[in-house]
């Protein structure tokens, strides 16, 4: 015996050893059940993790753009008259007002990581006979790609870009025919014809962006789109990519622009990662009930087989509390061993699908999260749920009356 | 003599408030004097189950006064009733219910496992020493269940007086043995009730052992005849 267990502890720990098969069943239960829930808890997140990855590493969490443009209606003066209908102004390009200031605001944020001003417009790229429209986006190349990361996706070149340079995507340099180092015309009609050079070429893995993406920089884009001085759009990342959309509309409420964030631009994407959130919650919590039953099952059998030694002990003064107690540590203890047993496996499961499960291309499935926290989280509310669990027998073993107990 | 254990009028019936309401005790007085070695005796039926359930706490009477060691214990709640009798009753039943999941040393001492909360090397001492006194030394550490009938009887005379209590109540404690282990389990607890003074209240149905205790209280029908 130890000296510093009390001893509701250990008779807890030798009823549990005495029945040593009814306890080895129920641990190996318990241990199945949260090593599916953290196996599929680790995968999913880590899925998760992969999509929204390759989502936003080519677009920023918030994106800042002038307001619409709107036609306003007169006011009401005597004499004046609205139309019937009010025809919606073109979107002409145009920057955002003070986006110095804005920017630099935007970068005093707590919650706000990067933010980088870009100006964007449309131009055509010509080579020869061929000519492709293009997206001309000028930025600051050391902010941007911490933003959008580029650098990753080049497979040409580097994302270098020169004052005359251009970055392009494999599909435009196949169309226009040309490689690293050619130099192609690019048309805008403000500024007219200009001569570039291919710096790099990319894969952004996306055909209709490895068409139209370029890449300048961005006094380039400017003079070539008629934008002197003036942005288009200022990207942002931020701190926590979900809370993104609240920050995009705390923002649009302070400043006279329009903030989108990913999760509204990528509404569909994101109903799908929460669909998968609520199903992965449902399924944990399914698997935990039926834990909690098996542990009540076992428990109750085992207050029924040891309803002597319970009589026993209440007659040599033990107090019905006591015998509650040695009942929910029973609970909390088989729980807790699965619950480690159950990690250990569901990690392991992890590192094996991990490994030989690979996406046709030989790159993983998804990344390998293993974090302390899941597995800290799935220990403890396994021994939350096997005390609330033992709580039923627990009761049944205090009410046991000593005399029917004894006389069995 | 002090008395330990005093019953007056105690009555005890099943079912109370229906129609089958069935009086079992109709009435009992007794005294019992420390160092008494009693045999309680009767029939199947005549309720002394029910007599010894109440003297050993287990059970509360429906009427009438039980007092022990100078204690009314009609007064005194759940908790306080357990305690008391984990402080001054030790128990030995027919089937000599030792935990199976506990050596004959820790058997021994789990009484004042449960009153002291932590086990300590004093309690430990007196067991062993207890367990030396029914002869069991070398058996100390073997689990219950690996035992004879004798022996575990043995052991929980040794756990019934674990805590030293006044009184002991043996619920037929040889009922179940052969003749050679029942003499040596009754021999046993005469030789400690003169070194110690224990009270013992045995149930027998052996007419044999019964004559050689003090004093016989018979039960009959549920009174003292």
């Amino acid at each position: 015996m130890k000296r510093w267990l009390p001893f509701e502890w250990i008779a807890a720990v030798r009823f549990l050893l005495d029945g040593a098969l009814q306890t080895l069943v129920i641990v190996g239960g318990i241990a199945i059940g949260v090593g599916v829930i953290v196996f599929m808890s680790a995968m999913l997140s880590g899925l998760q993790a992969n999509f929204i990855k390759r989502v936003l590493t080519s677009q920023p969490h918030i994106q800042l753009v002038p307001p619409d443009q709107v036609a306003r209606p007169l006011r009401d003066e005597a004499g004046t008259f609205e139309a019937a209908t009010v025809q919606r102004p073109t979107q002409r390009l145009i920057s955002i007002n003070q986006w110095p200031k804005i920017r630099a605001e935007m970068q005093t944020r707590p919650d706000v990581i990067n933010a980088a001003a870009t100006a964007s417009g449309s131009a055509l790229a010509l080579r020869g006979d061929a000519s492709r429209a293009i997206t001309l986006n000028g930025i600051e190349p050391d902010i941007y790609f911490k933003i959008v990361k580029v650098p990753d996706y080049m497979v040409a070149g580097d994302s270098q870009i020169t004052t005359e340079g251009i970055l392009i995507g494999t599909e435009l340099a196949r169309d226009l025919g040309a490689v690293l180092g050619d130099k192609i015309i690019v048309n805008t009609p403000i500024a007219g014809s200009r001569i570039l050079t291919i710096n790099g070429i990319f894969d952004l893995g996306n055909k209709g962006a490895n068409q139209r993406t370029t890449f300048v920089r961005l006094r380039n884009a400017q003079s070539m789109l008629g934008l002197i001085g003036g942005v288009t759009s200022i990207d942002l990342t931020v701190n926590d990519i979900y809370n993104a959309d609240v920050i995009a509309k705390e923002i649009q409420a302070m400043l006279p622009v329009k903030a989108e964030s990913w999760i509204s631009t990528n509404a569909q994407f994101f109903t799908a990662v929460q669909a998968q959130q609520n199903s992965n919650t449902l399924i944990r919590l399914f698997v935990g009930l039926s834990v909690a039953f098996g542990i009540a099952a076992v428990l109750i059998v085992s207050v029924i087989q040891r309803s002597k030694d319970i009589g026993i002990l209440r007659a040599m003064g033990t107090r019905r509390e006591q015998i509650l107690r040695m009942f929910l540590i029973q609970g909390g203890l088989l729980a807790f061993v699965g619950a480690l047993i159950g990690s250990a496996l569901g990690a392991l499961a992890l590192i094996m699908w991990h490994r030989y499960a690979r996406q046709v291309d030989g790159s993983e499935l998804f990344p390998l999260i293993l974090e302390t926290r899941l597995f800290v989280m799935a220990s403890v509310l396994a021994t939350a749920t096997g005390i609330a669990a033992a709580i039923a027998p627990a009761l049944r073993a205090a009410r046991l009356d000593p005399v029917v107990a004894i006389r069995g | 003599m002090a008395e330990v254990l005093r019953l007056e009028g105690i009555r005890k019936s099943y079912n109370v408030g229906t129609p089958v309401e069935t009086e079992v005790l109709h009435g009992i007085d007794l005294s019992i004097q420390s160092g008494d070695f009693l045999a309680l005796m009767g029939p199947s039926g005549s309720g002394k189950s029910t007599l010894l359930n109440i003297i050993g706490l287990l059970d509360r009477p429906t009427a009438g006064k039980l007092v022990i060691d100078g204690h009314d214990t009609g007064a005194l709640g759940d908790a306080a009733l357990t305690k008391l009798r984990g402080q001054t009753i030790g128990f030995v039943f027919q089937y000599h219910y030792l935990i199976s999941a506990f050596t004959a040393l820790e058997n021994v001492m789990m009484p004042m496992l449960v009153d002291r909360g932590h086990p300590d090397d004093e309690m430990q001492a007196r067991a062993a020493a207890l367990i030396d006194r029914v002869g069991l030394s070398r058996w100390a550490n073997n689990s219950a269940s690996n035992m004879s009938g004798g022996q575990q009887q043995r052991v929980a005379i040794a756990r019934a007086l674990a805590m030293n209590p006044n009184l002991v109540l043996a619920d037929e404690p040889t009922g179940n043995l052969d003749t050679h282990s029942a003499e040596a389990v009754f021999a046993l607890m005469r030789e400690i009730n003169r070194e110690r003074g224990t009270t013992f209240l045995m149930v027998t149905h052996n007419p044999g052992l019964a004559e050689r205790c003090d004093r016989i209280i018979e039960v009959v029908d549920g009174k003292v005849a």
